[in-house]
């Protein structure tokens, strides 16, 4: 018995145990190696499967690295001016109130020049989930400093280290819109091992379920990793992440009503 | 025979918004259009029609939930003034490059920076050639009365949608703020799904439907090859415009010796100065473009049989002339006569204009 035919006899429907969702695309991704992009498009393709709300959901993408997500999940998207989407969605949800609405942005996107727009429609509690991607820098225009990048860390518009006395220090998103009232989820999480992926696919099936029952706006923070903006490989960033990014940015859920 | 009522411009902007079944205005307060958003909140028309109406935390973010409502093939409008379209001109251009319909209202005030609250007509350069980032048009349209303001909202939803282009109503403080007698349009009731569904269902983001390919609202493209395709897509529906959608208006044009070209609120004090210089023997005539662009080109090309001068008549420093210019071709003079800064020209200075700067005296 050849292995190719030992593995054809393994490949059958009673020993399935994982199979890729049909809401994931199969273009190639242009993710660099390491990138949590990947596995959190993966978890939301899945969670959209899973709730049978494929035809029901409207992304809405950013600009940054994550900029053609709309080429990876096969549902309608729209794609946002930078740090825009939460104001496309704002519009969306509320013209369309029975769809499943949600933003993916990134840390420049979001903390940064889409600041205003965040805030205020987590103020006014819009019925829609963000899914905000926090490594600390900016990855599509070469790794420059973003306003969550830690104090000391060395990106291409900080070459010396991130001076806070000078910048500012890195911005705590997920605490800041935890005391709004209108954001009814708030938590944060990472994807670096199976059982993080694990906890993460729980926090976005939660933010959409909030839709479904029209409780407001989930806000899912996701630290994650650059390794090209880091000029670390995938291993070793993971291992920064963890003894810098977690301590400062503490995983946990840090509202649920 | 509709509603016939006494009001404001900018009042008859929400009450036409909400009888040609719009579907959501999103709005930032700036004088002098704020009581367009006002009207809107008085009239609460979500519980009347279902439109929603809501105040955003910025131009920017206003003109970005217009994106992202007209991605979903609803019919969606914002307005403002001359400081605030500024900031909305990015939201603009990604309309344009993503060819999505809305209509943008401007009741332009006097600039640069915040200018002054008082009417202008100094935006004409930033609606008509750009005012955003990137070879792209608006569909502008200029009313000259209440009226018009009126006919112009329902007017502007149908050109965005006819050509999957935002259309903007360039209007000025004047017009916004000037009370006249209206005749309202009859209610059109917002359109269903199922409607949405045949109008814009290949475009519009509301759910991909099962066997069908998922749509996407982007003016991304990173392909130069395919950019430049698009390109000459988007300069082909341009080109249709200037062929089928000028409009204009010609004013005792028939034995015009002379000519005025004016727009908005600039035509109607230009109607007084047609009937002032024609007691004075002076046959001139006006030539009112209605839409700015696509511009009335060949409108004005064929009065250049019959006229030997014409005065551009503009509250700017000189915008539209060059317009005018770039039509007539050195065949006659053209002049521009404009005050600006928010000063609106008598009908007298217009006609003195006329005398100077073409009639030679």
């Amino acid at each position: 018995m050849t292995a190719t035919t030992e593995i054809n006899n393994i490949i059958s429907e009673e020993n399935l145990v994982y199979k890729k969702t049909s809401v994931l695309l199969d273009n190639e991704m242009h993710y660099c190696p390491g990138c949590t992009h990947g596995v959190i498009h993966k978890v939301i393709a899945e969670v959209i499967e899973e709730m049978d709300i494929q035809d029901k959901t409207i992304g809405v993408s950013p600009v940054g690295c994550s900029v053609l997500a709309y080429n990876y999940l096969d549902i309608d998207w729209q794609q946002a001016a930078h740090g825009r989407a939460p104001a496309l969605a704002t519009a969306t949800a509320r013209l369309m109130p029975d769809k499943y609405v949600f933003t993916y942005q990134g840390d420049g996107d979001l903390a940064s020049i889409g600041c205003a727009e965040i805030i205020h429609a987590c103020n006014r509690g819009e019925n829609i989930v963000v899914v905000f991607v926090n490594n600390a820098i900016y990855g599509m225009t070469g790794g420059q400093m973003a306003p969550t990048t830690l104090d000391g860390q060395v990106t291409a518009t900080s070459p010396y280290g991130r001076d806070c006395g000078s910048t500012g220090a890195p911005m705590k998103i997920s605490e800041m819109v935890s005391l709004l009232p209108g954001t009814r989820f708030v938590t944060r999480q990472s994807a670096e091992t199976a059982g993080a992926v694990r906890k993460l696919k729980k926090a976005i099936r939660k933010g959409f379920e909030n839709t479904r029952e029209k409780k407001g706006l989930s806000f899912i923070e996701i630290v994650g990793t650059c390794s090209s903006g880091w000029k670390l490989s995938p291993t070793q960033s993971n291992e920064w992440m963890k003894e810098n990014m977690f301590p400062y940015y503490p995983l946990g859920t840090l509202k649920d009503e | 025979m509709g509603d016939v009522r006494l009001m404001k411009g900018n009042e008859v902007i929400a009450e036409a918004a909400i009888r040609c079944g719009c579907d959501g205005y999103f709005g930032y307060p700036i004088t002098p259009q704020s009581e367009i958003m006002e009207t809107l909140m008085i009239r609460r028309p979500e519980e009347e029609t279902g439109m929603v109406v809501l105040q955003a935390e910025s131009e920017v973010a206003a003109i970005n939930m217009v994106y992202g409502g007209a991605s979903c093939g609803k019919k969606v409008m914002t307005s403002s003034s001359s400081p605030g379209i500024s900031l909305k001109a990015e939201g603009i251009t990604y309309l344009a490059g993503a060819e999505l319909p809305a209509l943008i209202v401007n009741i332009v005030r006097g600039g640069p920076g915040l200018g002054t609250i008082q009417p202008a007509q100094s935006d004409y350069f930033q609606a008509v050639k750009g005012g955003g980032h990137g070879d792209y048009k608006l569909i502008v349209l200029a009313p000259a009365s209440v009226q018009e303001m009126n006919d112009f909202v329902d007017l502007g939803f149908e050109l965005s949608f006819k050509y999957l282009n935002p259309a903007m109503i360039l209007s000025d403080g004047v017009i916004g703020q000037m009370m006249e007698k209206v005749e309202l349009a009859d209610y059109k009731p917002r359109w269903t799904d199922e409607e949405i569904e045949k109008i814009s269902g290949s475009w519009a983001t509301n759910g991909k439907k099962a066997g069908s390919e998922r749509n996407i609202s982007t003016s991304l493209d990173l392909d130069s090859a395919k950019q430049e395709v698009f390109n000459h897509k988007l300069q082909a529906k341009y080109r249709a415009m200037e062929e089928n959608d000028v409009r204009y208006e010609k004013f005792e044009c028939d034995d015009a010796e002379y000519l005025f070209v004016a727009y908005g609120s600039s035509a109607r004090i230009c109607q007084k100065s047609v009937e002032l210089a024609r007691e004075k023997g002076i046959k001139v005539g006006l030539l009112r473009p209605i839409t700015l662009f696509p511009y009335p080109t060949k409108q004005i090309q064929e009065m250049l049989g019959q006229v030997k001068g014409i005065l551009s008549v503009e509250m700017s420093a000189g915008q539209m002339v060059e317009d005018v210019r770039l039509a007539v071709n050195g065949k006659v003079p053209v002049e521009h006569f404009g005050r600006y800064g928010g000063i609106i020209p008598t009908p007298e200075e217009v006609v003195e204009a006329l005398e100077e700067k073409i009639l030679g005296k």
